[in-house]
């Protein structure tokens, strides 16, 4: 009676169903990328020579300064994290009506558009080029680096929360409805609490990554310790950058922890 | 009190859920609506508050049409129409309290909800609902910390916060145990007595409905095929609205699952005695 069945079974393919033709695509890209790697143009001269120049990077890491250039460095600081928090808080609010509009089950079609718009603007380009241009018209300094940052957590949190309002329980938003509730009612009693924790959540994690934009914008002239780091670099200083970029990941791993924990609370 | 004249929906993707539909119900009766799985029941329910829009016909609510009206009238005539879900739709994340006080939300100015500040006369409601339904201590708990038959209740008296005229009720045993089920439903019909409501059930629960409702309307592909009291509901109805099925095999088993109940019942009320 068994052995009438198969005993061999293969997994049939799932994406490309004609074997040949998956096989040639495999063969095709390995290919592509091999030729790809050729066209690498290294100078295997300047490779060695700049050894050299990336120890001593590394040295001035394992021996940083903290205290030569410690005024400049707090400044920075202070600056992006002054930067920081205001952005993060600027962008938020102004992502909040963006990110409702930008729902497709509770906006108009014409408001959907309009903030969707808004939304792919802001998270197609990227944060250096927006601190160039914020730089080149408000002057070198941390409120075009404060500027840069809200634009981006536009991009960031409107997109998030209008993916998470979407994906929300219907049935709740229905019943107040329901209710004879009006629309900001609606917002208030179904779509709020149900989105509130991961708004958090992401408020908090954008908070993260705003600190370290900070840190690379302020190469472009935006401001904050991304501003000294660059000081530091140009000035062949590497202890005093090697300091600064302890005292970013230090930061950045304390946020990290921080918002991870947060995030772990509200659940 | 409640007249449905002609009543149609057809969806975009050209289904038509429910079908040339006239029903009347008067003031104080309960009807259960029964019928297969997508046969309109919900839509029906839906179209009556206008959380689904009807492509054709009429209602009207103790003399005001409900179709047709403009955004702003027509959520002060939904103020008047209590909705119970399945599966509760209560507010997870808010309190017991801010779920029955939604039930308010027509009533109060946006300001008013938004900083929880209700007239003292809508609290002074909320904690009498909860009491009616027993979950007075419950009052500041979140509603996901409830069981479903204490969700249920919350459910409840978020409709009746609302000082309904009507009550549309949508599968509100469906995720209940048998017990707690009939719990619900005494309790549902007990509530529409006091307050000589009219309501409309949407129930999977053939057993169910011929316990508690006295008038019950059959749907089938959206359209009525039956209409008439719990003795009326025949095998031959009962094929007309679900199709061939052994329904008397379906009364034996209820009437074990009742036995069961009682024996359940008999034996805990031994042992607390005991």
């Amino acid at each position: 009676m068994t052995a009438a069945y198969p005993t061999r079974w293969r997994r049939p393919p799932q994406i490309i169903r004609n074997r040949r033709l998956a096989r040639a695509l495999q063969l095709g890209f390995a290919l592509w990328f091999i030729a790809a790697l050729a066209t690498l143009d290294l100078d295997w001269a300047r490779v060695a020579e700049g050894w050299s120049r990336a120890l001593r990077f590394v040295e001035g890491f394992l021996q940083p300064d903290f205290t030569s250039r410690w005024r400049d460095i707090s400044r920075g600081l202070v600056e992006s994290l002054t930067m920081t928090l205001t952005s993060t808080v600027v962008g938020v609010a102004i992502s909040i009506p963006i990110g409702i509009g930008a729902a497709r089950n509770l906006a108009p079609r014409w408001i959907y558009a309009i903030c969707r718009s808004i939304i792919a603007v802001s998270r197609a380009v990227q944060e250096i080029i927006i601190a160039i241009f914020f730089v080149a018209m408000f002057g070198f300094g941390p409120f075009a680096g404060f500027l840069t940052l809200s634009f981006a957590t536009i991009g960031f949190i409107a997109k998030l929360l209008a993916d998470d309002i979407e994906d929300l329980d219907e049935a709740q938003v229905e019943a107040v409805r329901a209710t004879g509730a009006g629309w900001m009612q609606v917002i208030n009693y179904a779509v709020q609490p149900q989105v509130m924790p991961r708004l958090i959540g992401l408020s908090v994690y954008r908070l993260d990554i705003n600190f370290r934009e900070s840190a690379v914008i302020g190469i472009v002239g935006a401001g904050g310790i991304g501003a000294t780091l660059n000081t530091s670099i140009d000035r062949y200083e590497y202890d005093s950058a090697g300091a600064i970029l302890l005292i970013i990941i230090a930061i950045v791993m304390v946020a990290e922890y921080g918002s991870s924990y947060l995030r772990k609370f509200l659940q | 009190m409640l007249d449905l004249n002609g009543l149609t929906k057809t969806y975009k993707t050209g289904d038509r859920a429910v079908n040339d539909v006239s029903l009347s119900v008067p003031k104080g009766q309960i009807v259960g609506l029964i019928g297969p799985s997508g046969a309109g029941k919900s839509s029906l329910i839906r179209c009556i508050n206008r959380l689904v829009e009807p492509t054709a016909g009429r209602i009207t609510l103790a003399g005001t049409e409900l179709t047709g009206l403009g955004p702003r009238a027509l959520r002060r005539q939904r103020r008047r129409i209590g909705m119970i879900f399945q599966e509760y739709a209560l507010v997870e994340r808010l309190t017991v309290m801010e779920n029955v006080l939604s039930g308010r939300l027509g009533y109060v100015s946006f300001w008013q909800s938004f900083t929880r500040r209700f007239p003292p006369a809508d609290i002074a409601r909320a904690y009498a609902l909860l009491d009616r339904v027993g979950l007075l201590d419950h009052a500041d708990k979140r509603a996901d910390a409830l069981s479903g038959g204490q969700r249920q209740r919350v459910g409840i008296a978020r409709a009746l916060a609302q000082d309904p005229e009507l009550l549309l009720v949508d599968e509100p045993t469906a995720s209940l145990d048998p017990k707690t089920s009939r719990q619900i439903m005494r309790l549902l019909t007990e509530i529409c007595a006091e307050r000589d409501l009219p309501a409309i059930v949407n129930i999977h629960d053939v057993a169910l409905a011929r316990q508690f409702l006295p008038r019950i309307v059959g749907l089938r592909a959206g359209q009525v095929v039956f209409d008439g009291t719990p003795a009326d509901l025949t095998d031959i109805a009962l094929t007309r609205i679900y199709g061939d099925e052994d329904w008397d095999a379906m009364r034996r088993a209820e009437a074990e699952d009742e036995a069961e109940t009682r024996e359940a019942l008999a034996a805990r009320d031994a042992m607390v005695l005991a």
